[in-house]
Protein backbone atom coordinates (compact mmCIF):
# COMPACT_ATOMS: atom_id res chain seq x y z
CA UNK A 1 0.00 0.00 0.00
CA UNK A 2 0.91 3.50 -0.89
CA UNK A 3 2.31 5.48 2.42
CA UNK A 4 0.16 7.86 1.67
CA UNK A 5 -2.92 5.82 1.47
CA UNK A 6 -4.75 7.45 4.76
CA UNK A 7 -5.45 4.05 6.88
CA UNK A 8 -8.15 6.23 9.15
CA UNK A 9 -11.09 8.12 7.78
CA UNK A 10 -12.64 10.39 10.70
CA UNK A 11 -15.81 12.01 9.10
CA UNK A 12 -16.31 15.20 10.64
CA UNK A 13 -18.76 17.15 8.34
CA UNK A 14 -21.16 19.19 10.40
CA UNK A 15 -18.78 19.89 13.13
CA UNK A 16 -18.23 23.51 14.48
CA UNK A 17 -15.00 24.86 16.07
CA UNK A 18 -13.66 23.29 18.85
CA UNK A 19 -14.75 19.80 17.95
CA UNK A 20 -12.52 19.26 14.69
CA UNK A 21 -9.59 19.88 17.15
CA UNK A 22 -11.09 17.91 19.54
CA UNK A 23 -12.41 14.45 17.84
CA UNK A 24 -9.01 14.98 15.66
CA UNK A 25 -7.35 14.40 18.87
CA UNK A 26 -8.92 11.72 20.03
CA UNK A 27 -8.94 10.06 17.18
CA UNK A 28 -5.01 10.26 17.13
CA UNK A 29 -4.95 9.19 20.40
CA UNK A 30 -6.20 5.78 19.55
CA UNK A 31 -4.19 5.21 16.43
CA UNK A 32 -0.57 3.49 16.65
CA UNK A 33 2.38 4.39 15.28
CA UNK A 34 2.79 5.72 11.63
CA UNK A 35 -1.02 5.48 10.80
CA UNK A 36 -2.38 8.12 8.73
CA UNK A 37 -5.38 9.99 9.30
CA UNK A 38 -7.62 11.28 7.01
CA UNK A 39 -10.12 14.12 8.45
CA UNK A 40 -12.96 15.27 6.67
CA UNK A 41 -14.64 18.91 8.21
CA UNK A 42 -16.84 21.41 6.67
CA UNK A 43 -15.87 23.86 9.54
CA UNK A 44 -14.23 26.35 7.67
CA UNK A 45 -11.83 27.51 10.32
CA UNK A 46 -11.17 23.80 10.76
CA UNK A 47 -7.61 24.79 8.09
CA UNK A 48 -6.23 27.01 10.21
CA UNK A 49 -6.99 25.29 13.44
CA UNK A 50 -5.80 21.69 12.40
CA UNK A 51 -2.62 23.07 11.13
CA UNK A 52 -2.08 25.18 14.75
CA UNK A 53 -2.64 21.93 16.60
CA UNK A 54 -0.60 19.93 14.69
CA UNK A 55 2.15 22.41 14.69
CA UNK A 56 1.40 22.93 18.64
CA UNK A 57 1.39 18.75 19.06
CA UNK A 58 4.31 16.43 19.86
CA UNK A 59 3.98 13.18 17.60
CA UNK A 60 1.64 14.44 14.95
CA UNK A 61 2.31 15.56 11.41
CA UNK A 62 0.28 17.52 9.37
CA UNK A 63 1.04 15.97 5.84
CA UNK A 64 -1.50 18.02 3.76
CA UNK A 65 -5.02 19.78 3.39
CA UNK A 66 -7.37 19.84 0.55
CA UNK A 67 -11.03 21.11 -0.14
CA UNK A 68 -13.63 19.16 -2.03
CA UNK A 69 -17.25 19.70 -3.07
CA UNK A 70 -19.69 16.97 -1.56
CA UNK A 71 -23.09 17.84 -2.44
CA UNK A 72 -22.88 21.45 -2.61
CA UNK A 73 -20.81 21.74 0.78
CA UNK A 74 -17.00 22.40 0.45
CA UNK A 75 -15.58 19.68 2.74
CA UNK A 76 -12.11 20.67 3.91
CA UNK A 77 -9.86 17.37 4.13
CA UNK A 78 -6.91 17.17 6.61
CA UNK A 79 -4.08 14.76 6.22
CA UNK A 80 -2.20 13.72 9.28
CA UNK A 81 0.36 11.42 10.23
CA UNK A 82 0.66 9.75 13.93
CA UNK A 83 4.65 9.57 14.33
CA UNK B 1 62.79 27.51 43.66
CA UNK B 2 60.53 29.48 41.83
CA UNK B 3 61.51 27.96 38.48
CA UNK B 4 60.67 24.25 39.79
CA UNK B 5 57.18 25.71 40.76
CA UNK B 6 56.63 27.07 37.47
CA UNK B 7 58.17 23.91 36.28
CA UNK B 8 55.50 22.04 37.87
CA UNK B 9 52.46 23.84 37.26
CA UNK B 10 53.29 23.80 33.22
CA UNK B 11 54.56 19.88 33.52
CA UNK B 12 50.53 19.75 35.35
CA UNK B 13 48.66 22.18 33.51
CA UNK B 14 47.97 19.99 30.07
CA UNK B 15 46.75 16.79 32.07
CA UNK B 16 44.68 18.92 34.66
CA UNK B 17 42.95 20.72 31.71
CA UNK B 18 42.31 17.13 30.52
CA UNK B 19 40.46 15.41 33.68
CA UNK B 20 38.62 18.40 33.70
CA UNK B 21 37.56 18.13 30.13
CA UNK B 22 36.80 14.33 30.29
CA UNK B 23 34.58 15.35 33.56
CA UNK B 24 32.88 18.00 32.06
CA UNK B 25 31.73 16.00 28.95
CA UNK B 26 30.78 13.11 31.50
CA UNK B 27 28.79 15.91 33.26
CA UNK B 28 27.21 16.85 29.92
CA UNK B 29 26.05 12.88 28.94
CA UNK B 30 24.35 13.22 32.05
CA UNK B 31 22.49 15.88 31.68
CA UNK B 32 21.44 15.31 28.24
CA UNK B 33 20.10 12.19 29.12
CA UNK B 34 18.17 13.52 31.69
CA UNK B 35 16.62 16.01 29.66
CA UNK B 36 15.69 13.23 27.30
CA UNK B 37 14.44 11.54 30.29
CA UNK B 38 12.04 14.45 31.13
CA UNK B 39 11.28 15.55 27.81
CA UNK B 40 7.30 15.36 26.51
CA UNK B 41 6.61 14.70 30.27
CA UNK B 42 5.18 17.72 32.89
CA UNK B 43 8.99 18.64 33.47
CA UNK B 44 9.42 18.92 29.48
CA UNK B 45 7.67 20.97 27.29
CA UNK B 46 4.32 20.01 28.28
CA UNK B 47 1.73 23.21 28.82
CA UNK B 48 -0.56 24.19 31.13
CA UNK B 49 -3.54 26.56 31.91
CA UNK B 50 -5.63 27.98 34.52
CA UNK B 51 -8.76 29.68 33.40
CA UNK B 52 -11.74 31.14 36.44
CA UNK B 53 -14.80 31.12 34.87
CA UNK B 54 -16.87 33.58 36.64
CA UNK B 55 -20.04 33.53 34.42
CA UNK B 56 -23.28 31.55 34.35
CA UNK B 57 -24.89 32.81 31.05
CA UNK B 58 -25.25 30.88 27.71
CA UNK B 59 -22.89 33.00 25.94
CA UNK B 60 -20.23 32.95 28.91
CA UNK B 61 -20.51 29.58 29.14
CA UNK B 62 -18.75 28.68 26.12
CA UNK B 63 -15.54 30.25 25.95
CA UNK B 64 -13.69 28.75 29.15
CA UNK B 65 -15.25 25.75 27.91
CA UNK B 66 -14.04 25.66 24.09
CA UNK B 67 -10.31 26.86 25.74
CA UNK B 68 -10.15 24.05 27.82
CA UNK B 69 -11.35 21.14 25.49
CA UNK B 70 -8.96 22.67 22.86
CA UNK B 71 -6.27 23.17 25.04
CA UNK B 72 -6.41 19.34 25.60
CA UNK B 73 -6.59 18.35 22.89
CA UNK B 74 -2.85 20.32 22.46
CA UNK B 75 -1.76 17.83 25.54
CA UNK B 76 -2.06 20.54 28.15
CA UNK B 77 -2.77 20.34 31.80
CA UNK B 78 -6.00 21.98 31.91
CA UNK B 79 -7.82 23.60 35.18
CA UNK B 80 -10.76 25.56 34.92
CA UNK B 81 -12.13 26.92 38.25
CA UNK B 82 -15.51 27.82 38.31
CA UNK B 83 -16.87 30.36 41.14
CA UNK B 84 -19.85 32.11 41.84
CA UNK B 85 -22.32 32.22 38.51
CA UNK B 86 -19.84 29.86 36.75
CA UNK B 87 -20.64 27.03 38.56
CA UNK B 88 -23.70 26.72 37.06
CA UNK B 89 -21.90 25.37 34.26
CA UNK B 90 -20.88 22.34 36.15
CA UNK B 91 -24.38 22.32 37.94
CA UNK B 92 -26.93 18.90 36.51
CA UNK B 93 -29.86 20.92 36.34
CA UNK B 94 -28.81 24.79 35.99
CA UNK B 95 -25.79 23.71 33.21
CA UNK B 96 -28.88 22.50 31.18
CA UNK B 97 -30.80 25.88 31.34
CA UNK B 98 -27.92 28.58 31.34
CA UNK B 99 -30.04 31.71 30.07
CA UNK B 100 -28.77 35.02 27.83
CA UNK B 101 -30.19 38.36 29.04
CA UNK B 102 -31.54 40.69 26.72
CA UNK B 103 -30.99 43.15 28.61
CA UNK B 104 -27.55 45.49 28.64
CA UNK B 105 -26.25 44.46 25.12
CA UNK B 106 -26.28 46.81 22.90
CA UNK B 107 -25.95 44.92 20.47
CA UNK B 108 -29.09 43.17 20.66
CA UNK B 109 -31.76 44.34 18.40
CA UNK B 110 -34.25 45.38 21.27
CA UNK B 111 -33.89 48.21 23.55
CA UNK B 112 -33.52 48.07 27.23
CA UNK B 113 -36.92 49.09 27.96
CA UNK B 114 -38.07 46.25 26.02
CA UNK B 115 -35.07 43.97 26.71
CA UNK B 116 -36.77 44.49 30.29
CA UNK B 117 -40.01 42.92 29.89
CA UNK B 118 -40.63 39.43 31.21
CA UNK B 119 -40.18 36.61 29.02
CA UNK B 120 -37.21 38.47 27.29
CA UNK B 121 -34.35 36.30 28.84
CA UNK B 122 -36.61 33.35 27.67
CA UNK B 123 -36.90 34.73 24.29
CA UNK B 124 -33.04 36.00 23.93
CA UNK B 125 -32.34 32.85 25.15
CA UNK B 126 -34.48 30.77 22.36
CA UNK B 127 -33.30 32.63 19.64
CA UNK B 128 -29.59 32.25 20.45
CA UNK B 129 -30.37 28.21 21.50
CA UNK B 130 -31.85 27.69 17.67
CA UNK B 131 -28.48 29.94 16.22
CA UNK B 132 -26.21 27.77 17.94
CA UNK B 133 -28.31 23.96 16.86
CA UNK B 134 -28.47 25.56 13.11
CA UNK B 135 -25.02 26.25 13.12
CA UNK B 136 -24.10 23.13 14.63
CA UNK B 137 -22.30 24.25 16.99
CA UNK B 138 -22.25 21.99 20.14
CA UNK B 139 -24.08 22.19 23.43
CA UNK B 140 -22.71 22.88 26.86
CA UNK B 141 -23.10 19.16 27.66
CA UNK B 142 -21.08 18.11 24.90
CA UNK B 143 -18.55 20.50 25.78
CA UNK B 144 -18.35 19.89 29.49
CA UNK B 145 -18.44 15.94 28.83
CA UNK B 146 -15.71 16.38 26.19
CA UNK B 147 -13.45 18.02 28.49
CA UNK B 148 -13.86 15.86 31.45
CA UNK B 149 -13.52 12.68 29.27
CA UNK B 150 -9.99 14.64 27.75
CA UNK B 151 -8.56 14.92 31.63
CA UNK B 152 -9.90 18.58 32.11
CA UNK B 153 -9.99 18.90 35.89
CA UNK B 154 -13.39 21.55 36.28
CA UNK B 155 -12.90 22.43 39.51
CA UNK B 156 -16.25 23.86 41.60
CA UNK B 157 -15.02 26.55 44.59
CA UNK B 158 -16.36 25.53 47.78
CA UNK B 159 -16.82 29.01 49.47
CA UNK B 160 -18.98 30.28 46.22
CA UNK B 161 -20.94 26.07 46.65
CA UNK B 162 -21.96 27.41 49.97
CA UNK B 163 -23.19 30.31 49.17
CA UNK B 164 -25.65 29.35 46.14
CA UNK B 165 -26.74 26.66 48.52
CA UNK B 166 -25.36 23.89 46.53
CA UNK B 167 -24.71 20.70 47.79
CA UNK B 168 -21.49 18.29 46.36
CA UNK B 169 -23.93 15.82 44.43
CA UNK B 170 -25.48 18.66 42.16
CA UNK B 171 -22.90 18.87 40.21
CA UNK B 172 -21.92 16.71 36.97
CA UNK B 173 -20.13 13.63 37.50
CA UNK B 174 -15.90 14.34 37.79
CA UNK B 175 -16.22 17.82 38.81
CA UNK B 176 -13.81 18.77 41.72
CA UNK B 177 -15.59 20.16 44.50
CA UNK B 178 -13.91 21.51 47.53
CA UNK B 179 -10.98 23.97 46.50
CA UNK B 180 -10.57 27.67 47.10
CA UNK B 181 -8.56 30.40 45.85
CA UNK B 182 -5.20 29.27 47.36
CA UNK B 183 -5.60 25.69 45.13
CA UNK B 184 -6.12 28.34 42.42
CA UNK B 185 -3.13 30.21 42.74
CA UNK B 186 -0.96 27.76 43.63
CA UNK B 187 -1.77 26.42 40.23
CA UNK B 188 -2.00 29.72 38.63
CA UNK B 189 1.89 30.05 39.95
CA UNK B 190 2.96 27.29 37.76
CA UNK B 191 0.57 27.58 34.72
CA UNK B 192 2.07 28.87 31.10
CA UNK B 193 -1.37 30.50 30.72
CA UNK B 194 -3.78 32.10 33.28
CA UNK B 195 -7.27 33.36 32.23
CA UNK B 196 -9.80 34.90 34.06
CA UNK B 197 -13.15 34.62 32.22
Amino acid sequence: MNSDTPTETLELTGESCPMPVVKTKQAVDDLSSGALLEVRATDAGSVSDIDGWAAGTPGVELIGQSEEIQADKTVYVHRVRVE
Amino acid sequence: MSTDTETEVTDEHPDGAATRIEELEARIETLEAEMDATAGTEMGDEKSMVIVATKGTLDMAYPPLILASTAAAFGWDVTVFHTFWGLDILHEEQSTDLKLSAIGNPNMSVPNAVAALPGMDRLATTMMERRIAGNDVATIDELLQTSLEMGVDLQACQMTMDLMDYDDDAFHDGVTVGVGAATALSEMADADVQLLV
